[in-house]
């Protein structure tokens, strides 16, 4: 299937109008024309032209370059191909830098039209097939948004469909972005509770007293700011899932009262009396190997058998390269629409470079590269320069001097503080920078007194 | 029978260039193709800048004079046409329209410095008037090469293309032809083929 591309010819001056629309139609394209910048600007809003020629003289109203930055803001995926004569080929080529794609200088040989105008339709009918074949690539390798042809991934897919039904306990275990709540959310979505809540908790984010709160709710002055009675995580989770996500990072205290909504479903909200029965299916996650802090006694056994009734072990990014490719095309497709840019490429070394890294934060750490990649980047292709600051940030290449006489501690200390003032303060970011998992990174703060 | 092809010379064209063009026509397109009225040297189309004659401009005239009962109106000129963008065409035509124009100016050898070939010109001729009456039967430029309405932008293509459509265009120029011209149809499509031989 070939697209119908279509043309606008804008021309003030009717011949010249004329002619080149009558040229472009023999040549088999769609064609309309406006007499000023005004209407052609009118007719951007009305129909998506692949090609627009401008006219760069256009006396009264607006001239060409003016049409063209509109256009080009109705437009931004049109290629512009600016008419002018010999004397003003200067201001031509400076349009060229305001986005203009070509310039043809009037006359100029007959072929010249028709070869430009091929060239820019062939590479927008590739685009147009790579998009096509890239969505269908996208379908094929994605499980509800998760995207990745890998063996093992594959078979958690299937584990998941399999389960998504069932009541049993899900433990998720990854390190740190590699997807474990695009998988509880799977989970959820997939199986017959889909239509109920899905509730998320992230038991690291607080202090023990507020996360108990949080999950179970509390009656009206059941602590100082407990002004009035709250429902908590578990309550609003009925019928659905909740999704617990960190459960290696909580309290002695809240993995007992954990332990007993998933054994017997019910719980007291804090300072309440009533007991509450729910209906909820628990899925938890961790990027912390619970089973060593078991052996190290710090997670209660009983507990970690309940929640690993149904273990998924999500494989880091580095074991799974051939994902890269697939998930960067997704990322700039979707960032390119919520960036409103027009990259929506990446250079082979450009690739190379990405499938080559350790990537510490894995899928996460990769979404935010593509992003701040393509913020930064001012053409349609991404290279191996917009990926310079990876080179910094990651462990590879760059020697560093080793300063005299420095405790490890100090070293730790140093990293730490750098690398939370590059994300600007955003622990999560740091912490997936860095390779450990936030709670660890908010242990080293208060060790350390880290301000931030 | 008043369905015709006119054809008529736009300033001095040789006359017997005229007639075996209007031979031409008639075997290829199936209709009658008759001599029309000259008309005078276009000097209103002249642009002196250029030193050329506006094709846009002649068109635009030749649209206005164009006899009611034609089919198809047919000009030749031995003016070398341009239009504002390209610095000269072999001919245009309306698309899906009744007028065509094909220029002379630049199918002579002479234009090349070469020894003169009335009738290499007069071939060349009648692939471009093939092919600018094709666009006015709706056809398009045609990506085989080979192909009659493909585009030539200089004269070695010409010589390079056959006068034949390919399979394709004929198939649509005749569906064209047909609608316009149904008793002649059958026919005359059979004994088309290959019928045009070259002048040497
Ligand atoms: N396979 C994948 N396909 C597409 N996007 C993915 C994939 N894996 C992860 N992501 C994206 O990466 C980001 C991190 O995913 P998610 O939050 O599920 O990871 P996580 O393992 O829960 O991370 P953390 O341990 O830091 O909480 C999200 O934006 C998610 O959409
Ligand atoms: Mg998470
Ligand atoms: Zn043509
Ligand atoms: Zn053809």
């Amino acid at each position: 299937m070939k697209m119908q591309w279509e043309i606008l010819v804008v021309d003030d001056e009717e011949v010249m109008r004329e002619s080149l629309v009558a040229w472009l139609r023999e040549d088999g394209y769609g064609v309309d024309s406006a007499a000023s910048g005004r209407d052609a600007i009118e007719r951007a809003r009305e129909k998506d032209y692949a090609i627009y020629f401008i006219d760069l003289k256009m006396p009264g109203g607006i001239d060409g370059i003016e049409t063209m930055m509109e256009v080009k803001k109705i437009r931004p995926e049109a290629s512009i191909i600016i008419i002018t004569a010999y004397a003003t080929v200067d201001t031509a080529i400076s349009a060229m830098k305001e986005g203009a794609q070509e310039y043809i200088v009037k006359p100029c040989n007959p072929k010249e039209i028709s070869i430009l105008v091929e060239r820019i339709i062939n590479v927008k009918n590739l685009q147009l097939e790579n998009t096509i074949l890239r969505q269908k690539l996208a379908k094929r390798y994605s499980f509800r948004d998760i995207i990745s042809k890998n063996p093992k991934m594959q078979d958690i897919f299937e584990l998941v469909k399999e389960i998504s039904s069932l009541k049993s306990t899900v433990l998720v275990q990854g390190e740190s972005g590699t997807g474990k709540e695009l998988i509880a959310r799977a989970v959820h979505y997939s199986g017959d509770r889909a239509s109920k809540p899905f509730v998320s908790v992230s038991c690291a984010a607080l202090a023990e007293t507020l996360l108990e709160s949080e999950l179970f709710g509390h009656e009206k002055g059941a602590f100082t700011g407990a002004v009035a009675q709250k429902k908590g995580k578990f309550e609003l989770a009925d019928g659905g899932t909740i999704f617990l996500d960190e459960i290696g990072d909580i309290s002695p205290k809240l993995q007992m009262d954990l332990l007993r909504v998933i054994q017997e479903r019910t719980f007291y909200r804090v300072g309440g009396t009533e007991e509450l029965t729910v209906d909820v299916r628990v899925i938890a996650a961790t990027n912390r190997n619970l089973a060593e802090a078991v052996a190290a006694g710090t997670f209660r056994d009983d507990l970690y058998y309940r929640l690993n009734v149904i273990n998924i072990q999500i494989p880091p990014l580095r074991e799974r390269r051939e994902d890269i490719p697939l998930l960067v095309r997704s990322f700039m497709d979707r960032l390119s629409h919520e960036l409103g840019k027009e990259t929506d490429d990446i250079t082979k070394s450009g690739l190379k470079l990405l499938i080559d890294y350790s990537w510490p934060g894995n899928v996460r750490e990769l979404e935010n590269a593509i992003e701040r990649a393509m913020v930064t980047c001012k053409t349609r292709v991404l290279t191996d320069e917009d990926f310079a600051f990876l080179e910094q940030n990651g462990s590879r290449k760059q020697a560093w001097n080793v300063p005299d006489n420095l405790p490890l501690q100090e070293v730790e200390k140093r990293v730490i503080v750098a690398t939370i003032k590059r994300t600007g303060g955003n622990i999560k970011e740091a912490a997936s920078v860095l390779g450990i998992d936030r709670s660890t990174l908010y242990d080293k703060i208060r060790k350390y007194e880290i301000e931030r | 029978m008043n369905r015709r092809i006119y054809l008529s010379p736009v300033g001095n064209v040789v006359e017997e260039t005229l007639t075996v063009t209007a031979r031409f026509i008639s075997e290829m397109f199936g209709f009658d193709a008759v001599r029309h009225t000259s008309f005078p040297e276009p000097d209103f189309a002249f642009d002196v800048r250029r030193g050329q004659y506006s094709s846009t401009l002649i068109l635009q005239n030749l649209t206005k004079v164009c006899p009611p009962d034609a089919v198809r109106f047919l000009a030749m000129t031995e003016a070398d046409l341009f239009i504002p963008m390209v610095t000269f065409v072999f001919g245009q035509a309306q698309l899906s329209g009744k007028v065509a124009l094909v220029s002379l100016a630049r199918l002579s050898q002479d234009f090349y410095g070469l020894p003169g070939n009335n009738d290499l010109k007069i071939h060349r001729a009648w692939k471009e008037v093939a092919h600018e009456l094709g666009h006015t039967f709706g056809l398009v430029h045609c990506r085989d090469r080979s192909c009659i309405m493909s585009l030539s932008t200089e004269i070695l293509q010409i010589d390079l293309k056959s006068e034949d459509f390919c399979q394709g265009c004929w198939a649509i120029l005749s569906e064209e032809l047909a609608a316009q011209n149904v008793a002649f149809r059958r026919g005359h499509l059979e004994m088309r083929n290959k019928v045009v031989e070259t002048p040497r």
